[in-house]
């Protein structure tokens, strides 16, 4: 039995992607940048995905640089900038990148959105996430100036939310394919408006010279077709998908005391559900969940598997003992009353248990149980 | 049993996951992040995590990563940092064995439902006495003395009845990565050794003095160590001096012959003991691989009956019975 909610992190292949990515994989080998026919058929591939990744994210094609990733469209979107500014929950790829050039970070609120008012006129980039991966709150773009450039880190939105008009101000949108159903190591970064990108890669000059590097055929037209199925399944797996999210979270709220959810529900994504538990430590609950089937995490995902306190839960104010206790359950176009009920079932036993083996060490003793 | 056994990225953990795994335990492995910072280097670092994840893969075992970086702070390096402020010379793997793997650990390891956990130590755990390891040029008893027998009890060292050339053959046999690995020798999370040291701890210049009359000076006061010979600014002098104090409010370091680092009495504090406080003849142990000598115990005293080098302020002190770990403290 196996409980996956862990959505965020990677979300399972789309069938239509993996199926489309079949034939690139075996007997259609070509390189797209070639002049035969072999090589023409990958071109073609390549253009048409193009065509269907600016329909959905509503940009004209040759606005579409396809990457090798969120992190790689993040980094594109800021290196070169000479002064870039994001908000201080945003995820790793953007705020390393950030810090890198030589930018600053501005504070956010309670659930993870920034403060407006806070961010500096001067900027030459202003780089906000739409839906943050770790709470899953969606951040309405803020207005920048007519000499800054907008960025966005929608690689979470994709799935939740229409990106074409959520993020039709932003100049630079990044977008992944592992989160919606395609395959990982894909992605792309829109660049339009006054955006100019310096590359992170020169060679062959691919991607309008602005990605060099022979295209991943077989990746691009997976990614294609999964954002094709997510836009096109969008608002019934958001309905669909947000009921089971309730109920989970409801579920959890109602069986473990002191338990919070992080950040009020009318601001998040329909996938995410991020929880507090007093008195234990995600580290061990989460070696128990993974024993009785349930994969999630604590924040987000780490290069060496260890549990770093989260950065987004210290921007929004958590403090550091409560943030030990977190809980990232996400869930995803497949998700379904089974994980739901499996997750309902292994969670408040397994935070009594943890409770109960902790003795005094719990800070809440309205959290034990015999 | 269910057996957490912690995995460095060495040739010893990994076999001893191995030996576990043999044996028929239903064996996890983890790995313990505890220091992490833009370097990532020394015991923890990413290249080790992935050591001991690629060996677990091998061995077909569960791995994970738990992060003890508050508590390593708090129990090792703070304690650590402040031990050399103050004149006293520490030895961070035994905090670390106190604090995090044979106390953090092992509580994390019960809430977790593990019957006991394993380490790779030289040294033997047998009904709740702790006893050498059998190779005696590798033996950890020292390092591990603050095991008390309820511990004991839930702790198992797998290769402590096997040399280390039976662990590297065991692990080559095995075809294990970590067969050819060289041992750590530094402190883990000073991986660049004194000058990361010197980077750590606030210090001071000091003079040296024998007889009331400076002779020396040394860099940084507090790094200076009883029976200390090199380093003292002392030139080539034809008789060989020996640190015999280190007073650090008046940055001062007294020097003289050996005959003078002598003595017979050494004593210590905060001591813990296996099986109840000792009193009488035992064997004693003042560093890591240092020689065994013979005296006399009783109430946080020891009588050698030879005299030996006079033990720094700080450094454990562990008391034996043969092979048998009776406990010990710090010396005074």
């Amino acid at each position: 039995m196996l409980g996956y909610l862990d959505h965020a992190a990677t979300t399972p292949m789309r069938p239509s992607a993996a199926e489309a990515m079949i034939p690139w994989l075996t007997e259609r080998f070509g390189n797209p940048s070639g002049g035969h026919r072999v090589a023409q058929a990958a071109r073609r591939a390549i253009d048409e995905a193009r065509d269907v990744v600016a329909d959905c994210l509503g940009c004209a094609p040759r606005e579409v640089v396809f990457t090798g990733g969120g992190t790689e469209g993040d980094n594109l979107a800021i290196f070169g900038q000479p002064s870039p500014v994001c908000s201080a929950a945003e995820h790793h790829a953007v705020l390393h990148a950030v810090e890198r050039a030589g930018g600053r970070t501005v504070a956010v609120d309670g659930v993870g959105r920034v403060v407006a008012a806070d961010i500096p006129h001067d900027a030459s980039l202003v780089s906000v996430m739409l839906a943050n991966n770790e709470v899953g709150t969606i951040t309405p773009l803020p207005s920048v100036g007519p000499d800054t450039v907008l960025h966005t880190d929608a690689v979470q939105a994709v799935t939740w939310l229409d990106v074409a008009s959520a993020a039709a101000a932003a100049d630079l949108v990044t977008v992944t394919g592992h989160k919606i159903g395609g395959p990982q190591g894909t992605g792309a970064l829109v660049v339009r408006g006054k955006a100019r990108v310096e590359p992170l890669l020169v060679g062959g000059g691919q991607e309008q010279e602005r990605r060099s590097g022979t295209h991943d055929v077989a990746g691009i037209v997976g990614f294609a077709a999964a954002l094709r199925a997510c836009t096109d399944t969008r608002e019934d797996t958001v309905e669909r998908v947000g009921k089971l999210r309730d109920r989970l979270a409801d579920g959890l709220l109602a069986s473990i005391p002191g338990c919070w959810e992080s950040g009020s529900r009318d601001t998040k994504v329909a996938g995410i559900c991020p929880l507090l538990i007093e008195g234990i430590e995600s580290e061990a609950l989460l070696f128990l969940l993974d024993e009785a089937g349930v994969c999630a995490t604590a924040a987000s995902s780490c290069a060496s598997g260890a549990l770093e306190p989260s950065h987004v839960l210290a921007a929004m104010g958590v403090p550091r003992d409560l943030a030990q206790g977190s809980l990232r359950l996400s869930l995803g176009w497949c998700s379904t009353d089974a994980d739901v009920d499996l997750a309902l079932d292994v969670i408040p036993r397994a935070v009594a248990h943890l409770r109960g083996e902790t003795g005094g060490d719990g800070p809440d003793p309205r959290g034990r149980r015999a | 049993m269910k057996v957490l056994c912690a995995m460095s990225g060495g040739v010893d953990s990994s076999v001893a996951a191995a030996m576990l795994r043999d044996d028929g335990h239903d064996v996890t492995g983890v790995t313990l992040k505890l220091w992490g910072g833009p370097s990532d280097a020394g015991c923890c670092s990413v290249a080790d995590v992935d050591d001991a994840r690629r060996v677990a893969q091998q061995l077909g075992i569960h791995h994970v990563v738990f992060g003890f970086g508050d508590e390593f702070m708090a129990g090792v390096v703070e304690p650590y940092v402040a031990a050399w402020a103050s004149g006293r010379t520490p030895n961070p793997c035994i905090e670390c064995n106190r604090t995090i793997k044979f106390d953090r650990l092992l509580r994390r390891a019960e809430q977790l439902g593990f019957d006991a956990v394993a380490t790779g130590h030289h040294a033997r755990s047998v009904d709740g006495r702790l006893l050498r390891g059998v190779d005696a040029a590798k033996d950890q008893s020292y390092v591990l003395h603050m095991l008390d027998a309820a511990r004991l009890r839930r702790i198992l060292f797998p290769i402590g009845s096997m040399t280390k050339d039976e662990v590297r053959a065991r692990a080559a046999a095995l075809g294990l990565r970590t067969a050819t690995k060289t041992d750590s020798q530094e402190v883990c999370f000073l991986p660049g050794g004194g000058r990361d040291r010197e980077a750590l701890v606030a210090t001071h210049a000091g003079v040296v003095v024998e007889n009331d009359v400076v002779v020396g000076s040394v860099p940084a006061v507090e790094l200076v160590t009883i029976g200390q010979r090199r380093g003292l600014g002392l030139g080539g002098s034809a008789m060989p001096r020996y640190v015999l104090d280190v007073d650090v409010p008046t940055r001062t370091v007294t020097v003289g012959p050996i005959e003078a680092l002598l003595t017979d009495v050494v004593r210590i504090e905060g001591a813990t003991w296996a099986r109840g406080e000792p009193n009488g003849v035992v064997l004693v142990q003042s560093s890591a691989h240092g020689r065994v000598a013979p005296a006399s115990y009783a109430d946080g005293v020891l009588h050698f009956v030879e005299p030996v080098r006079r033990v720094a302020p700080g450094q454990s002190v562990v008391l034996y019975d043969g092979d048998e770990v009776l406990g010990g403290g710090v010396a005074t």
